[in-house]
């Protein structure tokens, strides 16, 4: 369960996420898998850890995961911390990846929300299907 | 799980430091951060320690250089050694790529390193490993005290505990002091990077 992406892959992968999501104002937006690995990341990420980001989600989906469990769901699809100035949304990519969007306020919620929807679609078949 | 991006040559690989609670899985980690350069190390990241006992991990991301073109980045995580933490045991040693058992030298702490180790091939186990599969390399710490008033356990004792069966590479250090820190490392990067290519080679 190794996951190697060719130059093509993440080019394609650049471009949606540069479509849909840093197009609609997100500041940056990380691919990151469940074990932790950093996959792509676009943006503007001034000052920003996007190595420790990605260890710390991948962490934090695996302890919500959990929760998850303890009141009989199998895990959340979503997670969303609503800061002072920049939020950070996280939704589940298939299985083993998670996607980080990174925004402030001045960008509604519910534009993120439907944009990553539409993005996860894309991103699965690209990533090796729901596995 | 290891990740491999072709875009940019570039290998990522955790190395996840397992062992019983206070043998001094920190402590290897703390090491290599002091004694790195800003070009090879990331920042570490400790979460949660109370009263110095790791609750969740410590995080330290490597970028070890090229080997045959391919940039290797190693992502190393300790756990939580204390019996009651297995949850976050399991939730760290997802998509491991090799481990480092850091094996306590006390005297008092003989059955602790056993249980640990058991712990480790049922975690795997669970996980549909096999502890035979995995690039795993033992590290008997704390040598420092051989010589001191406190009672350790011989290094034979050590590899008949743990090493009987499996007889994989081991190394006698101090992470305090530093001794056996980069042999063991270097070690278990080299056999995880082998394991990793070896895996997508015969794809
Ligand atoms: N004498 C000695 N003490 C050590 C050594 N390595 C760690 N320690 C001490 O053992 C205690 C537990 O170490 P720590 O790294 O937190 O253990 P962990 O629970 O495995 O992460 C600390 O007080 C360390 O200073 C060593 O090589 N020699
Ligand atoms: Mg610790």
């Amino acid at each position: 369960m190794d996951l190697v992406l060719s130059k093509e892959a993440i080019d394609n992968i650049i471009n949606v996420l540069d479509e849909d999501l840093l197009r609609a104002g997100a500041d940056c937006v990380l691919l990151v898998d469940r074990s932790g690995n950093l996959i792509v990341n676009r943006g503007d990420p001034a000052n920003l850890d996007v190595v420790a980001l990605a260890a710390l989600s991948a962490a934090n989906f695996g302890a919500t995961a959990e929760i998850a469990k303890l009141i009989g769901e199998d895990d959340f699809a979503l997670l969303f911390h609503k800061g002072k100035n920049e939020n950070i949304h996280f939704t589940k990519v298939g299985k083993g990846f998670i996607l980080i969007t990174l925004f402030g306020k001045e960008v509604s919620l519910g534009l993120i929300r439907l944009n990553t929807a539409k993005v996860t679609e894309t991103l699965i078949p690209i990533l090796g299907g729901e596995q | 799980m290891s990740f491999i991006d072709l875009s940019k040559n570039e290998v990522q690989c955790k190395v996840v430091y397992y062992g019983p609670g206070r043998g001094g899985k920190t402590t290897n980690l703390l090491y290599l951060h002091q004694a790195m350069t800003d070009s090879v190390r990331g920042k570490m990241v400790t979460i949660d320690t109370k009263g110095d006992r790791t609750l969740f991990f410590d995080f330290l991301p490597l970028a070890l250089g090229k080997i045959q073109g391919l940039s290797i980045k190693i992502q190393l995580y300790t756990v939580p050694g204390q019996v009651m933490y297995n949850a976050t045991r399991k939730l760290v040693l997802k998509g491991v790529d090799g481990i480092v058992f850091v094996a306590d030298s006390l005297k008092v702490q003989k059955e602790k390193n056993i249980e640990s180790l058991a712990n480790l091939r049922q975690n795997l186990a669970e996980d549909n490993l096999d502890m035979k599969d995995i690039p795993l390399v033992l590290q008997f710490n704390k040598r420092d005290l051989g010589g001191s008033n406190i009672p350790i356990l011989t290094v034979e004792e050590m590899q008949e505990d743990l090493n009987s069966e499996l007889q994989v590479p081991w190394f006698s250090g101090s992470a305090l002091k530093g001794d056996g820190v980069f042999e063991t490392l270097r070690e278990i990067s080299k056999r995880t990077v082998k394991y990793v290519s070896r895996k997508l080679l015969s794809r």
